[in-house]
């Protein structure tokens, strides 16, 4: 045993508790919009319907595959360091951060379409379609831009992971503070499996 | 050190996740071009919950964890569970 872990008081079980209390948290914001969104859908039924369509099943099938992925690399960050391989643990946590930006682009080119096409929140356009086609564009609007900025928080902490494992203070006896930036990247991949049916898929 | 020994996981179990997640994702898309009226929402986020418990046992270690990770998770999903009939319950009655 290192002579600092006799001194220093450290418990991962409290740590990653800590963690999942706030991933609980992150539950509830998104089921209280999911909550919105369905009741908005059964009062507008028809309008949510048409208005699904406009989205694209193929952008949003791309950008959940990459999430898929980045999760998995993510996860086997955590086997590579308890393995004791910082440089396979570098790679995969790099992978997952590129991952990441592609995700932000493909989000950037499905907003810019959206928006050239005269559909963003208070268009002139959205407002002719009718308080349906409004609601669902907010709603659509919000809650993958809410989880775009997730994803954002979610790369600043993957690279601090990434700074404490190249610095090695993030090493294979000592490593709940990956294991926390992994919990919350895969939080914001379990909130994509729900929003992707929700918006692209039902329609 | 008080702490448990760590369980390492597999690599190969993380790709088999991965496929059974990228499946269940081509399935859902297939399922969901076919129009089946409501079973489609039905379908989709049984898919959808069935992805989760994936993510959430084999990425989120809760199947490996100490016990009381996966115990706190299912008091929540209980309630969020209770919200949401409670919600629908009070909008179909009305």
């Amino acid at each position: 045993m290192e002579k600092a872990d006799a001194h220093t008081h450290r418990d991962d079980i409290a740590a990653k508790i800590g963690m999942w209390l706030f991933l609980f948290t992150e539950m509830f914001l998104f089921v209280g919009l999911f909550l919105v969104y369905s009741i908005y859908r059964f009062r507008n039924a028809e309008a949510f319907h048409q208005a699904a369509e406009e989205l694209s099943t193929f952008m949003g099938t791309m950008n959940t595959v990459i999430l898929l992925i980045s999760s998995m690399t993510v996860a086997m960050s955590i086997t590579s360091i308890q393995k004791g391989d910082k440089k396979l643990t570098l790679i995969l946590l790099g992978s997952t951060i590129f991952l990441a930006l592609l995700f932000l682009v493909n989000k950037y080119f499905e907003w810019g379409a959206k928006i050239g096409h005269g559909l963003y929140p208070g268009s002139p356009y959205l407002i002719d379609l009718g308080p349906g086609d409004t609601l669902f564009f907010g709603l659509y609007f919000f809650m993958t831009g809410l989880h775009a900025f997730h994803i954002i928080v979610g790369m600043i902490i993957l690279g601090f992971v990434y700074h404490r494992v190249a610095t090695e203070r993030i090493h294979a006896t000592d490593f709940v503070f990956l294991e926390n930036g992994g919990l919350y990247w895969h939080l914001v991949d379990l909130i994509w499996i729900f929003l992707f049916p929700l918006f692209y898929l039902i329609t | 050190m008080t702490q448990e020994e760590p369980h390492i996981v597999p690599y190969k179990t993380y790709i088999y996740i991965l496929l059974a997640l990228l499946v269940l994702t081509g399935i859902s898309v297939a399922v969901t071009s076919i129009e089946l009226g409501a079973l489609t929402v039905t379908v989709a986020l049984f898919l959808a919950s069935v992805k989760s418990f994936l993510v959430l046992s084999y990425f989120m270690h809760l199947k490996f964890d100490n016990k009381i990770f996966a115990i706190m998770l299912i008091g929540i999903l209980a309630i969020i569970i209770i919200v949401i009939l409670i919600t629908f319950l009070d909008y179909y009655y009305r």
